[in-house]
């Protein structure tokens, strides 16, 4: 077929797309993301439970600055993936700023660990629950990682792998920020090292999965 | 013919957006100039593979124009989908990307118009004939013989949603099926 006749193929009958299609297009994504993280929650509620001592955690600064390393973490992760949902389109933030409260919770571990009696410092890192930690972390943000993916289908990211890193790690803050309903761990030394691996094993299997669904 | 600036396509596109078909014909016919340029060039060696290219793009364009945010300048959307195609084209040949003329940048070889179109290989016309009789018949009465889709839809006794629904996945099917041939 001529490029010609192939032209007048694509512009005969066209369909706009106007500003209610648009508004509809942001409510769907909406919908989507939140969907993923309603269900993350109901399954760290009603298959890990609670943590037992909410109640007295909260009064705790501790657990302020978790959440709020785990809800910044999700803020500046969030835009860079809109961003890389449409062709041409620069990443409002520069990349690295993602990693600013990682940064900063990785200094006020340095901070706790020297300050503990050395024999602590082990028990400061590694906590009650290393090992399950950065597993729950990324079972909790699968639920995320999908509602992500199904929203970057339905656009047209440029790079595919870096897309799904991006969602996968956005999925993996979300993920942590359900956790804490459940999880026991305050100390930054543990949240520098195991919260971090949990929200980078979902990056990393965005990437993978990105370069083979994100494809258009 | 000097190349439109960026306001001038970014203005038809716009049009387009809105339903225009005269316009958006003329979008993309001056749209293919430049995409045809930029694939000239980066594929020098494999001159044949061009317009195949410029017809595939303008379908990604087609498909994906409810990705432009119509608040910032278009060519780097466009620029983005097209340089996507070249990359995806490169990925299923198995072949790394070509040397580029020397020094040239993929911004380089970006921003001048050929309007000179080749037989394009891609034979989409048959690629067409092998959809389901329905969706077939659908797609060639809007798309083709410009009937619109209000009519063709009391005609087959569905809705018009249905009509345009069909439509669009004729179109995806065609864009996956020219990635992955089977």
């Amino acid at each position: 077929m001529k490029t010609d006749a192939w032209i007048s193929l694509l512009a005969t009958g066209v369909e706009p797309i106007g500003a209610a299609d648009r508004v509809r297009a942001r409510r769907r994504d909406a919908l989507v993301l939140s969907a993923g993280v309603l269900v993350s929650v109901v399954f760290c509620l009603g298959v890990l439970h609670p943590n037992r001592s909410f109640a007295i955690l909260v009064r705790l600064p501790e657990f302020w600055l978790r959440e709020t390393f785990c809800a910044l973490t999700l803020a500046l992760a969030t835009p860079p993936v809109f961003a890389l949902a449409r062709p041409g389109a620069r990443p409002p933030l520069h990349p690295a700023l993602i990693g600013l409260p990682i940064l900063v919770m990785a200094g006020v571990a340095g901070v706790w660990l020297i300050n503990a009696p050395p024999s602590l410092r082990y028990g400061l890192i590694v906590g009650h629950t290393a090992a399950v930690c950065p597993l729950l972390i990324s079972l909790l943000a699968l639920p995320s990682g999908a509602a992500y993916f199904r929203v970057l289908r339905a656009w047209a990211p440029t790079r595919p792998a870096t897309a799904g890193a991006s969602a996968g790690f956005a999925a993996g803050a979300t993920g942590a920020l359900v956790y804490t309903l459940h999880c026991p761990e305050l100390a930054p030394p543990f949240l520098a090292s195991w919260y971090v691996v949990g929200m980078t094993i979902p990056a990393v299997l965005g990437a993978i999965l990105g370069s083979r669904l994100l494809r258009w | 013919m000097a190349p439109l600036t960026d306001a001038d396509l970014r203005g038809q596109f716009v049009a387009s957006l809105e339903g225009d078909a005269a316009t958006y014909r003329a979008f993309l016919t001056g749209v293919s100039g430049h995409l045809r340029a930029y694939f000239r060039r980066r594929l020098s060696y494999a001159p044949q593979d061009v317009e195949d290219l410029v017809q595939e793009t303008l379908l990604a364009i087609h498909l994906h124009r409810h990705t432009y945010d119509t608040d910032k300048p278009l060519l780097p959307w466009v620029h983005g989908v097209a340089r996507y195609k070249l990359l995806d084209h490169f990925r299923r040949r198995g072949a790394a990307a070509p040397s580029r003329p020397t020094g040239e940048t993929d911004e380089a070889a970006w921003g001048s118009t050929d309007n000179a179109a080749d037989e394009a290989r891609l034979d989409i016309a048959r690629l067409l004939a092998a959809l389901p009789q329905r969706q077939r018949f659908v797609l060639e009465q809007v798309k083709v013989a410009g009937v619109p889709a209000a009519d063709v839809a009391s005609r087959l006794g569905v809705t018009e949603s249905a009509i345009k629904v069909s439509i669009h996945r004729s179109l995806k099917w065609l864009a996956r099926w020219i990635r992955e041939p089977t």
